[in-house]
């Protein structure tokens, strides 16, 4: 069972490490509505403003929208990475997270060292992260540069490890950012059958992405946002309109 | 390993339940202790790749050190080199572990910043790791001492079974100041320069090169001083000493203010965290 489900959820990004004066009246006169100061007269970008939606099983979602719209804010939200200034978020399910593929990644380790170091971010055991690895290593299709250090791989060969190890731990929700369409035509099949599995088994698929063909392909809803508001949300042709128009 | 209730991620605006969280966060820390381990210990390997000393350049140069600082300051203090030498040993030797942990502390989450914001991994981990890291480069200095001692005849006593405690008071200082100094220089980036100036001067003020008792009746007021209450707890009996009642109160108080301090900060803005990284 899973689920994610939000209630005017918003999300506010002080601005620190800056001129305060100096950048509002730098951007405050070009952007409008979107930066504003909070009440301790901070700065700070209204990243995301009263998102309210929900999310069910079996639903395949992508967000959609111009850069700076906020859809990596509300993945790294959904992650439990960022807390809400206001509003309510309800996720329930195992997150698998495919936010930033070097995160937690140690560039020095072999990329089977790397698995069982990511099992142990999950809170597993040594044991099952080198159980783990074999899983790992069957999907990714990285014969022995698996136990070469990542440092020596290509972005796609990084790409190929960090997708087969967030969908080897079977997530209940499996949060992507548009980069692993960095992946080769065989890889991005196998990526396809993979993420079709995965979703049959009752299972929520959120992903980020500027590209109207895996939306079309991969996803059954879209949501559309703007300024970090919701301005469109449904099935996806709906939301895209009909193919014709790209 | 996996439980069911961690995988509902519930949170609403309104009543954020700060302390419940900060309380679930210290526990998923700790029982993340094999991942804290395995990060510190990489740390330390990736250090020192491809050298051939590894982390015992640290111990060389301490020694190199206690050789220079040792004879010279026997001379200019007009002590016995035999007597003043084991002394600075473990002096120097437990001030560069305190002092590497203090400065470790100001990083502890901003050296995490991609990590962070990739997954909501419990905070404590990161300054667990720098305690466990911090631990693992003291274990290759700490011999140090018994090389030293052998060297000049001086005797090891039962009594340096105290310093165990000591050490655990060190550790959990550590602990405390790196979520606590972790978060504030997260926050405020001035901070790291001016912790890493300060440790400069406490250096000089903390009886680390001259002896307590070199400072005639100032000696009952050292103990005011933190890094002195905690340094003396961990050297005093490693001299065969126990250091006193008031060294060993302080120590507490000045650990249990910090924990306290760093506990209070911890609940208040840990939600925040994320946004100063």
């Amino acid at each position: 069972m899973a689920l994610i489900e939000a209630a005017g959820l918003a999300i506010e990004f002080p601005l620190y490490h800056h001129n305060a004066r100096s950048l509002k009246q730098r951007i405050l006169a070009s952007s409008g509505l979107r930066l504003k100061t909070d009440t301790d007269n901070r700065v700070v970008v209204a990243a995301l403003r009263e998102l309210t939606f929900s999310i069910r099983d079996g639903e395949r979602v992508a967000l959609v929208g111009p850069n700076g719209a906020g859809k990596t804010t509300l993945l790294r939200t959904v992650a439990g990475v960022y807390e809400p200034v206001a509003g309510r978020l309800r996720v329930e399910g195992e997150i698998g997270s495919l936010i930033d593929p070097a995160a937690g990644m140690d560039p020095l380790l072999t990329g089977r060292e790397n698995v069982v170091l990511r099992a142990l971010y999950r809170g597993m055991t040594e044991a099952e992260g080198r159980a783990l690895a074999e899983e790992v290593a069957g999907f990714a299709g990285l014969g022995d540069f698996l136990d070469v250090p990542i440092r020596g791989y290509s972005a796609g060969m990084n790409v190929r490890l960090s997708f087969a190890m967030a969908t080897a731990m079977t997530p209940e929700i499996l949060l992507m950012d548009e980069w692993f369409l960095a992946g080769d035509a065989e890889f991005m099949a196998r990526a396809s059958e993979r993420l079709a599995q995965l979703v049959t088994g009752a299972q929520i698929l959120l992903i980020a992405t500027h590209d109207m063909a895996v939306v079309r392909k991969w996803c059954t809803r879209a949501i559309r946002l703007e300024g970090g508001r919701i301005t469109a949300d449904g099935p996806v042709a709906e939301v895209l309109g009909p193919e014709d128009r790209e | 390993m996996r439980d069911a209730t961690a995988h509902v991620h519930d949170f609403d605006a309104a009543t954020p339940r700060r302390r419940e969280r900060a309380i679930e966060d210290l526990a998923g820390g700790l029982a993340r202790w094999r991942l804290a381990w395995a990060l510190a210990r990489s740390d330390i390997t990736h250090r020192y790749r491809g050298s051939v000393l590894g982390p015992f350049w640290l111990t060389l140069s301490t020694a190199v050190m206690l050789g220079a600082l040792g004879f010279l300051y026997a001379k200019l203090f007009r002590i016995d080199p035999t007597d003043y030498l084991p002394w600075l040993s473990v002096s120097l030797i437990v001030w560069n572990v305190l002092s590497a942990m203090v400065t470790d502390a100001t990083t502890s989450l901003t050296s995490a910043e991609g990590v962070i914001r990739q997954m909501p991994l419990p905070y404590s981990v990161h300054a667990m790791r720098v305690v466990i890291r911090n631990a693992l480069m003291a274990a290759h200095n700490l011999p140090l001492i018994l090389v030293v001692f052998f060297i000049f005849g001086t005797p090891l006593s039962w009594t340096a079974l105290l310093a165990i405690p000591g050490f655990l008071l060190l550790a959990v200082g550590g602990f405390a100041a790196a979520i606590l100094l972790g978060m504030v220089c997260a926050r405020f980036r001035d901070i790291p320069p001016i912790v890493g100036s300060l440790m400069q001067v406490a250096f000089f003020v903390s009886a680390v090169i001259w002896k307590p008792d070199m400072v005639g009746h100032w000696e009952p007021f050292l103990p005011l001083n933190p890094f002195f209450a905690v340094m003396e707890a961990v050297r005093a009996p490693i001299m065969g000493k126990t250091g006193g009642l008031a060294v060993w109160l302080a120590a507490l108080a000045w650990t249990g203010l910090l924990v306290a301090a760093a506990w209070a900060f911890f609940v208040r803005f840990r939600g925040r965290i994320a946004f100063w990284v």
